[in-house]
């Protein structure tokens, strides 16, 4: 049996319910750190079965036609196992939510840095070394590789025009005209990309580190020409994506490959140069924002034109106007965008898509428009929030960027900042101050979970979900508690299976929404089959401390069971329910930096945010979320920017060292404030 | 090439390619993988081990040059089933997400907060000659060979603040 | 990596005669830099010669001076209290480099002869004169900003990464060597390395076995030091730009001087024309002024490297207003 249950109507009732005083929304311990902080936690590449093979992903130099001229010469040197270049191999990471292969065959590199070939060995120092040594050769014209020299792809646009824009622009008491640039950018998650493969027969396992597994094992299955249900994914733990393991990625495809060819397992792990070049990057984008204003602030008008990138044949593009089309108040719309096509590494999700790049440069337009009507910045935002969704008329399903706004103003002293530059100073330092709104557009995807209870009264959670660090462990363990009225200790989670029923994965923020809803339904068939049992409703049914209460009957749920194991299966799918209401998240973020006079060098002193981003599952990892948004604007805005050669598009500082993720000294205490913000 | 190495207090013995590092050692050749490779080059410390006392990127070193040397490895911080108090403190604070971090940066503060005890400055100590209060930007200078792309950096200080004032 | 041999003498002979047996030996300290680039396939040396257990890891007391091993880690250095006191901008440059782990591992030699951090030479699949010999130089022409503009040639513009280097350049250590044959001799740091010219290859005047056993610190002619960093984050970044300044004052009058760049230069950059123009004058903001225009006079500002004279303009300035308040 399932419960089905498909979104259509705005969900008032606030599903799942809490009794008050159960484990959901509490500050609890991350259920999986104890394996985290002992070093126990297995990583893809930690998994080493008998007569484990190690390959290495080769490089392409240039692009064009690829040939390697000394492959026999590599073959030959000892402990090399193979050279593969096969037309199955992927020439970057897919798209999020593909559930197809990517473009297939390496023999074309269509950017520098594409694989184009695995070298396996049996030592991971032996495949380096060969790897090294594998000569290429690449032949083909020279392709576009910087924004100015791209061709537009005329499918690849938006345009949407609400009113009368441009008139609105030319009569405009106060306008601002601005345009914005921002780099491309990377996840570089800590964990490099990497897979071991291993078949028996046709059946392959793969431990991988991948996000979004029901979507990777029908990728995986397509590149290699066979049947879903012959992969097995296995990622257990995931250290970090970000949007760059939300496809299936060059490494597992040619793992897998390999371990066929050689009826062997195979290990690929990307070099840390690799993860730069072969997964997805954020796009590099150029954003015309246009505020007509009244000399209050009101806007009029709002325009967001912005321009991305992407390689040929890539179907993504940085969804830049996302939150544009609601995030004001104003009678007037241009919203545009479009996509030249680069011979640059793919484009595709990093963290935020959209709105990372998209809401920043509207916000600093923002900031713009306060300066010229000289309106406070938050006054500012609070004078334009619209009370339904611009354009459509659609409501909200909740809308709590006011109350962000004027808590996190509040908590961070704004009242107290010098409204005017270079009002503060400290010796060489100048302190200011600043602000913007956060908002991000909500989803829901389809999402499967199983929950046993077994005769002893534990259950057992189970789905593919990932926990990439979000916390997936620990609040779909609370969610099933709080259900069947057991502490957490009382459940068991297990993740990153696809022998489990398919959640939705880590990506786009769905997962605690999604795949914790389906593992709601999955106890409500139980608490369904316990009721059925009682004779009762379920809606009679009050489960806690391990008891069934039902009004003054009260007994251990396990006496109930008597020996056996009640199984649930819960299934979610978004319905219509998105079309009829504007689902977003909100949030404030306030933020004091010291510049230095004498060489610009920045540095935030502190940082508070307030953020309503739906009911709060757990409010430590919630916290901890948070914090880590809240560090990456502080990389997009000061540190962070991937850096291309203008002659070719390879990335030229693709480590650690040259690209600047921020370090603990460029982060000061980060405040975060979690409003309490259920749909009404 | 032949090299005894004691890690986490038990002697062992491995016969290895010299190419091999005290990493790839740890982790292919001894099955001790809480030590973990996120960039290979000494560039974000998730390989920190503390080899004779002193905190290191494991990566960028050949097992064969600690030949008869003492490692700890994240694996060796915890007595048994009891946890150290940094590693309490991790769990408590949420120092963690993602958790491919975590082994690095506990090696890293373990072995950091030794250093601090001893007197060694950093960048940001005022005055050299005089032993330096482990503020938090004492704190984020000296982690800041180790890199959190998660961003847990707040929940990272505050443990090991904690700790610290113990 | 190659497959390489190791060995680990226990005596400077043996090191020196382990080298000799190849030309494509190389001593190995820390490793944090050679390891680095041997797995990136930078450098391939066949036979590694470990001079960490040769007893050269002490700092000694010379008449007026110190003796700094080779193999002395850069945290130690940092931390022994006699540098700490006289030298303080040799612990203040130590401790702005790299991180604590690393600077646990690297060694004072091995940090003298770190390679540069040129993207460019780090990557085997295009042309770099340093890497390979009259290949070519794809940084010229590329993206540029931890490069050089001082000292580069048509052939390279790579800078020397060092911050300790730095500190030892203002403070004019001598480099202790030991010879193939047990001689020992001294050279000073500011003789000690090359200018790229058309040999950007040859980084420094040490002959091929050539080990060296240690950096002698004279007593510092100047109670003022002083070491800034600019870098594009707060921590654990190479310098874009810094400096190092020694200098006495007496009477209001600057009665020594020596400063020393990182960041800008092939080299850690010192320019005795620098040093002369502040000698013997007073300190004023006119003059510090000068001191950057006599600096910056044969920069060369490639595309992408324009921001690094005003700021090299900038923190000279700091630097010297800060030794002379």
């Amino acid at each position: 049996m399932t419960i089905d249950y498909q979104i259509d109507d705005p969900e008032n009732a606030n599903l799942p319910h809490p009794n008050g005083h159960g484990p959901l929304g509490a500050d609890m311990e991350r259920r999986d750190g104890r394996d985290k902080v002992t070093g126990a936690a297995r990583y893809a590449a930690e998994h080493a079965p008998d007569g484990l093979l190690h390959g290495v992903l080769k490089r392409a130099s240039g692009m064009g036609t690829v040939c390697l001229t000394n492959v026999q010469e590599v073959e030959a040197l000892a402990g090399v196992r193979l050279v593969l270049q096969d037309e199955r191999m992927i020439r970057n990471a897919a798209q999020g939510t593909a559930g197809e292969a990517p473009v297939q065959g390496v023999d074309t590199a269509d950017y520098i840095g594409q694989p184009v070939a695995l070298v396996v060995a049996d030592s991971s120092e032996i495949a380096r070394d060969a790897a090294n040594l594998l000569k290429v050769q690449s032949v083909g014209d020279d392709l576009p590789v910087l924004p100015k020299h791209g061709e537009t792809d005329p499918d690849m646009q938006e345009n949407s025009v609400t009113g009368k824009p441009q008139d609105a622009f030319d009569k405009a008491p106060v306008l601002v005209d601005a345009t914005y640039t921002t780099p491309s950018l990377t996840s570089a998650a800590m964990e490099p990309h990497a897979a071991v493969a291993e078949w028996d027969g046709d059946r392959l396992t793969l431990y991988g580190s991948l996000q979004m597994l029901r979507y990777n094992r029908a990728e995986l299955a397509d590149c290699l020409g066979i049947e879903p249900d012959q992969v097995r994914l296995r990622a257990p733990f995931v250290g970090g994506g970000f949007g760059s393991k939300l496809g299936i990625s060059a490494d597992c495809v040619a793992a897998a490959l390999a371990a066929r060819a050689l009826g062997r397992p195979v290990r690929v792990v990307q070099h840390r140069r690799q993860v730069f070049e072969v997964n997805t990057r954020r796009s590099e984008t150029r954003q015309r924002i246009r505020l007509a204003s009244h000399s209050d602030g009101r806007l009029t008008a709002i325009g967001h034109e912005g321009r991305v990138s992407n390689l040929p044949g890539e179907e993504f593009a940085e969804p830049l106007l996302q939150a544009s089309y609601f995030n004001y108040a104003a009678p007037h719309r241009l919203l545009r965008s479009e996509m030249v096509r680069l011979n640059r590494p793919a484009a595709g999700s990093v963290r935020a898509p959209g709105a990372a790049v998209g809401v920043t440069a509207f916000e600093i337009a923002m900031d713009e428009l306060a300066q010229k009507t000289d309106v406070d910045p938050v006054e500012l935002r609070l004078r334009n929030l619209p009370d339904k969704e611009p354009g459509n008329g659609r409501p909200f399903s909740s809308h709590r960027l006011a109350d962000c706004l004027t808590e996190g103003r509040d908590r961070f002293g704004w009242s107290d900042r010098a409204a005017q530059p270079r009002q503060r100073r400290e010796g060489e330092w100048w302190i200011g101050t600043g602000m913007a709104a956060a908002v991000r557009v909500n989803l829901v995807m389809d999402a499967e979970a199983r929950v046993r209870l077994t005769p002893e009264g534990r259950a057992v959670v189970e789905t593919d979900m990932t926990d990439i660090g979000t916390g997936s462990y620990t609040i779909l363990g609370q969610i099933a508690a709080e259900a069947l009225g057991l502490t957490v200790a009382d459940v068991d989670v297990t993740l990153g299976d696809t022998d489990l029923p398919p959640g939705s994965g880590s990506g786009g923020s769905v997962g605690a929404a999604s795949t914790g809803t389906a593992v709601w339904l999955a106890c409500a068939e139980i608490r369904r089959d316990i009721a059925a049992r009682m004779g009762r409703k379920p809606e009679d049914l009050e489960l806690e401390g391990g008891d069934v209460i039902v009004g003054n009957d009260r007994r251990p749920l396990m006496d109930l069971l008597s020996g056996e194991t009640l199984s649930g299966h819960g299934k979610l799918a978004p319905g219509e329910a998105l079309e009829k209401v504007r689902q977003a998240t909100w949030g404030a973020v306030f933020a004091e930096v010291a510049v230095n006079d004498i060489t610009g060098e920045a540095r935030v002193r502190r940082m508070q945010g307030t953020f309503a981003i739906g009911r709060v599952l757990n409010q430590r990892t919630a916290r901890s979320q948070a914090q880590g948004g809240m560090v990456w604007g502080l990389g997009l805005a000061l540190t962070e920017a991937m850096v291309h050669d203008a002659r070719d598009g390879h990335v030229v500082n693709r480590d650690l060292a040259e690209y600047n993720v921020p370090v603990h000294a460029d982060v000061p205490y980060l405040d975060v404030c979690l409003l309490d913000d259920q749909d009404e | 090439m032949k090299t005894v190495l004691t890690i986490n207090g038990q002697q062992v013995s491995l016969d290895i390619d010299t190419r091999v590092t005290l990493l790839d050692a740890l982790r292919d050749h001894l099955g001790l993988y809480g030590s973990k490779k996120g960039c290979d080059h000494g560039q974000c410390g998730a390989c920190t081990v503390i080899a004779d006392g002193r905190r290191i990127n494991s990566c960028l070193t050949l097992a064969a040059m600690h030949d008869g040397e003492t490692i700890i490895t994240v694996e060796g911080l915890a007595h048994g089933e009891a946890l150290s108090a940094l590693q309490q403190a991790f769990l408590g604070h949420d120092g963690m997400q993602c958790g491919y971090c975590t082994p690095g940066q506990l090696c890293s503060a373990t072995a950091m907060l030794e250093e601090a005890r001893a007197g060694r400055a950093s960048q940001v100590t005022d005055d050299l000659t005089t032993p330096a209060p482990l503020s938090r930007a004492e704190i984020t200078e000296r982690m800041s060979g180790n890199l959190c792309r998660c961003g847990c950096y707040s929940g990272i200080v505050a443990a090991i603040e904690e700790v610290a004032a113990e | 990596m190659r497959p390489f041999d190791y060995q680990r003498p226990a005596a400077p002979e043996a090191a020196c005669q382990g080298m000799s047996a190849s030309p494509h030996a190389a001593y190995i300290g820390g490793g944090t830099n050679l390891i680095d680039l041997m797995k990136l396939g930078v450098m391939a040396p066949d036979l590694l010669v470990d001079v960490n257990r040769l007893g050269f890891d002490t700092i000694k007391d010379l008449d007026d001076g110190v003796e700094i091993g080779a193999t002395v880690r850069n945290s130690d250095l940092a931390d022994d209290p006699r540098i700490r006191v006289r030298w303080p901008v040799l612990s203040r440059a130590l401790l702005a480099g790299a991180s604590a782990q690393l600077r646990n591992k690297a060694t004072t030699a091995g940090n003298l002869l770190q390679r540069t951090r040129c993207p460019y030479f780090q990557d085997i699949d295009v042309p770099c004169n340093k890497r390979k010999p009259g290949s070519g130089c794809a940084a010229l022409g590329g993206e540029l900003r931890n490069h050089a503009i001082l000292g580069t040639s048509e052939h390279c513009v790579a800078a020397h990464p060092s911050d300790m280097a730095v500190a030892m350049q203002a403070l004019d250590a001598q480099v202790v060597i030991r010879d193939a044959d047990g001689q020992t001799r001294t050279m000073g740091l500011d003789h000690f390395y090359r200018t790229p010219g058309d040999t950007p290859h040859i980084e420094t005047r040490l002959n091929p076995a050539d080990l060296i056993t240690g950096v002698r610190l004279p007593a510092p002619l100047g109670d003022r030091q002083v070491y800034r960093k600019v870098r594009d984050r707060a921590s654990y970044a190479f310098a874009l730009v810094s400096a190092a300044a020694v200098m006495q004052l007496k009477e209001g009058r600057i009665e020594y001087a020596a400063i020393a760049f990182g960041g800008l230069g092939t080299q850690p950059w010192r320019d005795p024309k620098v040093d002369a123009l502040l000698t013997g004058a007073r300190p004023s903001e006119a003059l510090f002024e000068k001191a950057g225009d006599v600096l910056l006079r044969s920069a060369e500002l490639r595309e992408g490297l324009e921001f690094k004279k005003p700021l090299a303009h900038r923190v000279l300035k700091a630097v010297l207003t800060e030794a002379t308040q």
